[in-house]
């Protein structure tokens, strides 16, 4: 595991490829209505993304980007962003997440149903990325100290 | 349609789910369930529904295998049975 952490070539395209792989996570999100996608979808990829920088720069580096305390936060404020929305329906006197009746827009209906299931999809991705996260921090061995740099390697070099 | 095409990608599957069920080394068996669900992710896309085929690529072939093998990394690696 060390032998990988320390190769430059890997740090240096994870470094690169990280930041594509969310843009490409968060095109999935917002496209989750009119194709293939959604927001599970991208939430699992947004979190592979995280998990992959935590796999190569270590727990420690991961959990400074993504700690403990902030996993807890997304995942329930996600829950929340959805619960918010299909609820907001029912107090405007619809059914819960038929979201025409929310009078953002009030002559065009449309409109605001496309943008709410754009608001609900985003809470399913917050969601199910810090669950991804988590579990993947839940269930990977705990780190031990790098300290000794193996010497066989830098002898083949 | 294509059907060749439906026949062999059918037929890896079947021979990568006999593998990782059948293989003793729990790493290998991990790595041939990954390409048993890339695998599966190209006959659902063949099949015309590639939104279940890019849940299956992304969770399947991707979040699941790194759980296993972090998983695989606690433990000594080998089947018993």
């Amino acid at each position: 595991m060390s032998g990988i952490q320390e190769s430059i070539v890997i740090r240096t395209v994870v470094r690169i490829m990280v930041p594509f792989i969310q843009i490409f996570a968060l095109y999935v999100i917002m496209h989750g209505a009119s194709g293939p996608g959604g927001g599970f979808q991208g939430g699992v990829i947004f979190g592979a993304g995280i998990i992959l920088y935590a796999m190569i720069y270590g727990h420690k580096e991961g959990k400074q980007r993504m700690s403990d305390k902030l996993n807890r936060i997304l995942s329930s404020s996600g829950v929340a962003i959805f619960a918010v929305t299909g609820i907001s329906c029912l107090v405007f006197g619809g059914m819960f997440l038929q979201y025409g009746v929310v009078p953002l827009l009030p002559d065009n209906p449309a409109v605001v149903s496309r943008l709410l299931i754009d608001v609900v999809e985003i809470g399913i991705g917050i969601t199910v990325l810090a669950v991804m996260i988590s579990l993947f921090f839940d269930v990977s061995p705990p780190e031990t100290d790098e300290e000794e740099l193996p010497a066989s390697e830098e002898a083949g070099q | 349609m294509i059907w060749i095409l439906d026949i062999t990608l059918l037929l890896f599957l079947v021979v990568c789910a006999i593998a990782a069920i059948s293989i003793k080394d729990l790493l290998s068996a991990v790595i041939i369930l990954s390409a048993y669900s890339l695998i599966m992710a190209i006959v659902w896309v063949e099949m015309q529904s590639v939104d279940v085929g890019f849940t299956e690529a992304a969770v399947g072939a991707g979040i699941t295998t790194v759980l296993f093998i972090a998983t695989l990394a606690r433990t000594e690696g080998r089947s018993e049975d």
